[in-house]
């Protein structure tokens, strides 16, 4: 299973708690693991990344294993630790704002 | 007995303020998607319970919600607002081309007939509709191809679609506004649109009569009198006796002339309201006084209201959403300010009192009377 921490305004909006868990089929990426979290979570959609350019929205970085990953291509593997489930996938908005 | 819903959008979530058609005691709601910056809130005139709801924020950019009991639940409908086809460009503040994005949506007009029928008015400007209870949208993109497109300005606030008002009678007419390009009209549901800015005059652009190019701040419409409509433009207050194909200023003694809100009262076609705000650059009302100002006559002639409203120290703006008006007779008035106080009459402007006075800055008031 795939471990994923949302931001707390999103945990309200999909009605869960602090971490997700999620089955991904084939290669675990940036990609298929926010596909998969849209299919169980279509409220998530255009949230996270850009309806129509896919791209992560700017105020919002991902991080896993004490790396900054938003800038890595989605096709990207997650690390090891991401696909077995031993480390979450981070998501977090920036600081910023009032 | 009658009951008033006042659906009031902050920035930092919704509010629904309820009170019994005696308007005196009300019951506070909220907040609702508390953080979030609630543009605006609507009920649908065909089964009020219905209401949308346009949340969004710099971090996760739209949503749209929607309630089926008068707001007590929610729950997200569609947010993908998806220009048609290749959007080109509009100009930017320095004059260049910019692209068309969507930042966020202004303003959600429910069908008058219809409750799964709901419009929205997004920044970057285009009007978009949902025929199925704001599930999907689609861009009605003849007005934003109509041929002006290319020569639309964000305002201070963004190139947004603003203002959308249903004719009662006869409904293939739409009006909407746009700043800073102006106020369109449709006479047949949206595939075709024109400007209907003549009369119009702003000194602040390179032709101050240009068929677009005007900040429009607010168009109001009495639904007994489709054809007359009352503008609060950046500078000047308008009318049309004409459906927009023409205006005329009657601003007369207003102390400025500068404001976003325009409404008019529920009963008297010819009663208007509007908050003047002192100038573009201070953005707060004249004098530290708060007056709402009435004229019972279509403009030209204004009185200011002030009984009940703080009339020293205070310095707050009304945003151009942010007045509605209910139905009950006395018609009540109640407007928002950024200092989120939210008033209320119970007599058509004669006297005030605060419904609440510490919430977030307040974007948008709407009212619906329940009967």
């Amino acid at each position: 299973m795939i471990r994923v921490i949302l931001p707390p305004h999103l945990r309200t909006l999909a009605h869960v708690g602090s971490e997700v868990m999620l089955e991904v089929e084939g290669p675990v990426t940036q990609r298929s693991v926010l596909d998969a979290i849209e299919v169980l979570y279509p409220m998530l959609r255009g949230t996270i990344r850009d309806h129509a350019t896919q791209q992560r929205r700017p105020f919002l970085r991902f991080f896993a294993c004490e790396e900054d990953l938003s800038h890595e291509p989605p096709d990207a593997p997650l690390p090891d630790a991401v696909a077995s489930g031993a480390e979450p996938l981070i998501v977090i908005g920036a600081i910023a704002g009032g | 007995m009658s009951t008033v819903r006042v659906l009031v959008g902050t920035r930092k979530g919704a509010f629904i303020l309820t009170a019994d058609g005696k308007r005196e005691q009300w019951d506070v709601s909220g907040p609702h998607f508390a953080g979030w910056e609630i543009y605006h809130l609507k009920g649908s005139p065909a089964d009020p319970n219905r209401l949308y709801a346009s949340q969004s924020n710099g971090w996760f950019g739209q949503l749209i919600q929607r309630s089926s009991d008068g707001g007590k639940t929610w729950e997200p409908v569609g947010n993908k607002f998806a220009y048609d086809g290749v959007p080109g460009t509009h100009q930017w503040y320095d004059g260049m081309p910019h692209p068309w994005e969507f930042k966020r949506v202004w303003h959600l007009e429910p069908s008058l007939t219809d409750p799964d029928i709901v419009y929205a008015g997004i920044e970057d400007a285009a009007l978009f509709r949902s025929n199925d209870g704001g599930q999907n949208w689609q861009e009605l993109s003849g007005l934003r191809g109509h041929g002006s497109g290319p020569r639309w300005q964000p305002g201070a606030g963004g190139m947004c679609l603003h203002t959308i008002i249903l004719d009662t009678s006869d409904p293939q007419r739409i009006f909407i506004a746009i700043s800073a390009a102006g106020a369109f009209r449709t006479d047949d549901s949206g595939n075709t649109w024109k400007p209907i800015n003549r009369g119009l005059y702003s000194q602040y652009i390179p032709d101050p009569t240009a068929e677009v190019g005007h900040c429009v701040h607010h168009v109001a419409m009495h639904p007994s009198r489709p054809g007359v409509l009352f503008m609060q433009k950046h500078w000047d207050v308008m009318r049309s006796d004409n459906a927009g194909d023409s205006w005329q200023e009657v601003s007369g003694n207003l102390p400025t002339d500068f404001g976003f809100v325009i409404d008019v009262h529920a009963h008297e076609p010819e009663t208007i309201y509007v908050v003047p705000i002192k100038s573009d650059s201070e953005h707060f009302v004249p004098d530290g006084k708060l007056r709402v100002y009435r004229s019972r006559t279509g403009g030209n002639e204004w009185e200011a209201l002030t009984k009940g409203l703080p009339q020293r120290d205070c310095y707050v703006n009304v945003l151009r959403d942010a007045m509605a008006v209910d139905s009950l007779d006395k018609c009540g008035v109640y407007f928002g300010t950024s200092g989120g106080q939210v008033y209320a009459s119970a007599n058509a402007g004669d006297s005030w009192n605060p419904i609440v006075r510490d919430l977030p800055a307040v974007l948008s008031v709407e009212v619906q009377t329940l009967l």
